[in-house]
């Protein structure tokens, strides 16, 4: 920011030209495509702080609650914004999710496998249906949409067919035994802070049970994950190479090409990066419910689309932020939650999502025609 | 030895039975402009994807500095010192100037593994550039969207010659153009030439490649119908062999032919 108004500065300083009309800040923040949803956070918040403010919503148990159930959002919402900056989409990921989970319990319950091993494993998985969705949408030049629809099927359906043949049931539960000391399963396990919270309770400032500890106890893991993958994301599309070669690939493929940019390789980077964070979200929720579950992440795929649809990603790639998209799934976690804390039928959160997700399309295509107006 | 920068002699190209291009040679020396001219059809698709490296020609033999050269990828046109400036401009307008100028080529920093895009370095290149040919860009960061489409052209033509072109292909920069766009698009060709590239213009446009133009080649129906210098020949008669102007003189002729029997009868 301090660049951009410097170099006005010494251009206009140097050279007054007429013609140009001064940029107000106000539009430079305009331009960018985070905006959006960071307006509709804080409209959030705010309307939950009136309505709600008096529950225990904003109790740091409930905070905790409702930033879980974003983080968890947000962890895929991230993978699939930077997937459609590249210009494409994953339908698979919420079949990706249940899929990982069974990777990493089958093995470990019933193959006697480490539970690291069986982690790594679904891990070595999600790279290579990563892997085949871009390999087939490069090599094809089909839509992604179809390509990851078809997937979105299989990786279900397998899931589904190999727990039954191999279990005969559709849940694999006894997970919770083997977290401890095992060398892995913590990164996806751990609450973190707890000194944090024991010291806020013992000031008797956060809420306390019976026994005298904190009722919330600590960061749960997917904030931690989605915190950090958010500013990962981040740096990878503004300050890296590969970023940039992210928005080329996905503003215009041929000319990218033109210039030197391995589209290819971009594209299949990112497909494997959507399957990557699915298992992320996999491994947290398998882990903290001790059980996998064939169904799980069912349709949260298209949940992670509207929070980067939400988050300013246009459809048609080459246009989007991480941020953005980590605001996005804020967006809907807090209400998906904040719900419950109101008078309103759970029922109508669809309604939201969906409005939600249309005001924030016509939003974003008014924002790209004012971007990319000619003077 | 020659003094030609770069010889294209006697290239064909075919696409199963259809012949694209059928024999056509140019050869250029640094600071000069030979426009190629063709109407639709004529091959100039063709030829320029030839010379970019996208396609490999199935006849003929690409000479560059005295060495004789198979391009096996544009990226090994590139190399050598052809850039090709396509139609599309190769321009994405919802990024910035300069995240379009380094586009495949951004300049990095710090230690490996963790290199970033330098972007401070590379707004002052792009601002500098710009600044070169005349096209004050208050902001590197502002979207090429948001530039006329004269400045495109030369922030794509500027970009090719900053990446080491010294053969500039230049497909139909003018042609989308009003005409004061096409004059300060023009105008920095004639420039360009001058510090001493070899440009290859094509365009349909005579009115446009006949001021700039220091020899010209005419392509009518995959096969070159020569290499004129400027002295040697006039706007009309290059706009008639454009045309396929011969074609146009016989059918005139049979015209009359005709009105001569009809009227007999």
């Amino acid at each position: 920011m301090s660049l951009k108004s410097k170099s006005i500065s010494s251009k206009s300083s140097l050279n007054e030209d007429e013609r140009l009309k001064k940029i107000s800040p106000l539009r430079v923040l305009l331009n960018r495509p985070e905006l959006g949803a960071l307006g509709g956070s804080i409209l959030v918040f705010i309307f939950f702080g009136i309505v709600a403010g008096d529950t225990g919503m904003f109790s740091a148990y409930g905070m905790l609650n409702f930033f879980d159930v974003s983080a968890n959002l947000g962890i895929i919402a991230i993978a699939a914004a930077m997937l459609m900056i590249g210009g494409e989409f994953d339908l698979s990921i919420g079949s990706m999710i249940g899929f990982a989970g069974i990777c990493i319990a089958i093995p470990a319950i019933y193959w006697g496998w480490p539970l690291w091993m069986s982690i790594v494993f679904a891990f070595a998985m999600a790279v290579l249906v990563g892997y085949f969705n871009g390999i087939m949408v490069v090599k094809t030049g089909l839509p992604s949409f179809i390509v990851t629809l078809a997937m979105l099927f299989i990786l279900r359906g397998l899931t589904l067919a190999i727990t039954r043949l191999i279990t005969g049931r559709t849940q694999v539960p006894g997970l919770r035994v083997l977290i401890e000391d095992d060398p892995l399963a913590w990164i996806f396990a751990t609450d973190t802070f707890k000194w944090l919270f024991t010291w806020l309770g013992s000031l008797k400032l956060i809420e306390l049970r019976t026994d005298g500890t904190p009722l919330a106890t600590g960061i749960p893991p997917s904030v931690i994950w989605f915190v950090a993958l958010t500013l990962f994301a981040t740096w990878i599309l503004m300050k890296t190479r590969y970023g940039n070669w992210i928005f080329a690939s996905g503003g215009d493929k041929v000319g990218a090409t033109n210039v030197g940019v391995p589209v290819g390789r971009v594209k299949i980077s990112l497909f494997i990066g959507t399957a990557v964070a699915s298992t992320i979200f996999a491994c947290i929720q398998v882990l903290d419910a001790g059980s996998a579950d064939t169904m799980r992440g069912t349709l949260k795929e298209l949940e992670a689309i509207a929070a980067a649809v939400v988050g300013g990603c246009l459809l048609t790639g080459g246009y989007g932020s991480a941020i953005g998209a980590a605001f996005g799934a804020i967006i809907f976690g807090t209400v998906s939650m904040g719900i419950f804390y109101t008078d309103v039928d759970t029922d109508w959160f669809k309604v939201f999502l969906g409005a939600m997700m249309l005001i924030a399309v016509v939003f974003n295509n008014y924002i790209r025609k004012k971007v990319t107006e000619s003077k | 030895m020659t003094d030609y920068l770069v010889q294209f002699n006697n290239i064909s190209k075919f696409f199963g039975k259809v012949i694209a291009l059928k024999d056509v040679t140019m050869r250029l020396k640094k600071g000069e402009i030979m426009c190629l001219l063709g109407d639709n059809g004529a091959g100039k698709s063709t030829l320029i994807k030839t010379l970019a490296g996208v396609h490999k020609p199935d006849e003929g033999e690409i000479i560059f500095e005295n060495k004789k050269i198979i391009f096996d990828s544009p990226k090994d046109a590139l190399d050598i010192g052809i850039g090709t400036v396509y139609q599309d401009l190769a321009l994405v307008s919802l990024m910035s100037v300069t995240r379009n100028f380094f586009m495949g080529r951004e300049p990095q920093k710090g230690i490996p593994f963790f290199k970033t895009f330098d972007v401070d370095r590379a707004n002052k290149i792009a601002a500098e550039r710009m600044g070169q040919i005349g096209i004050d860009i208050r902001d590197p960061s502002q979207a090429v969207g948001t530039m006329s489409g004269g400045e495109r052209q030369c922030l794509a033509i500027s970009r090719a010659i900053y990446f080491g072109a010294k053969v500039l292909v230049l497909d139909e920069p003018t042609s989308a153009l009003g005409v004061h766009q096409a004059s300060m698009v023009l105008k920095y060709i004639v420039k360009a030439a001058s510090e001493g590239l070899a440009v290859i213009l094509i365009t349909h446009n005579v009115h446009h490649a006949y001021p700039v133009g220091s020899s010209f080649t005419v392509l009518n129906r995959g096969k070159s119908m020569g290499t004129f210098q400027k002295k040697d020949i006039s706007r009309e008669k290059l706009l008639s062999m454009m045309a396929g102007g011969e074609e146009l003189d016989k059918l005139e002729v049979e015209l009359q032919e005709m009105d001569r029997i009809h009227s007999k009868n």
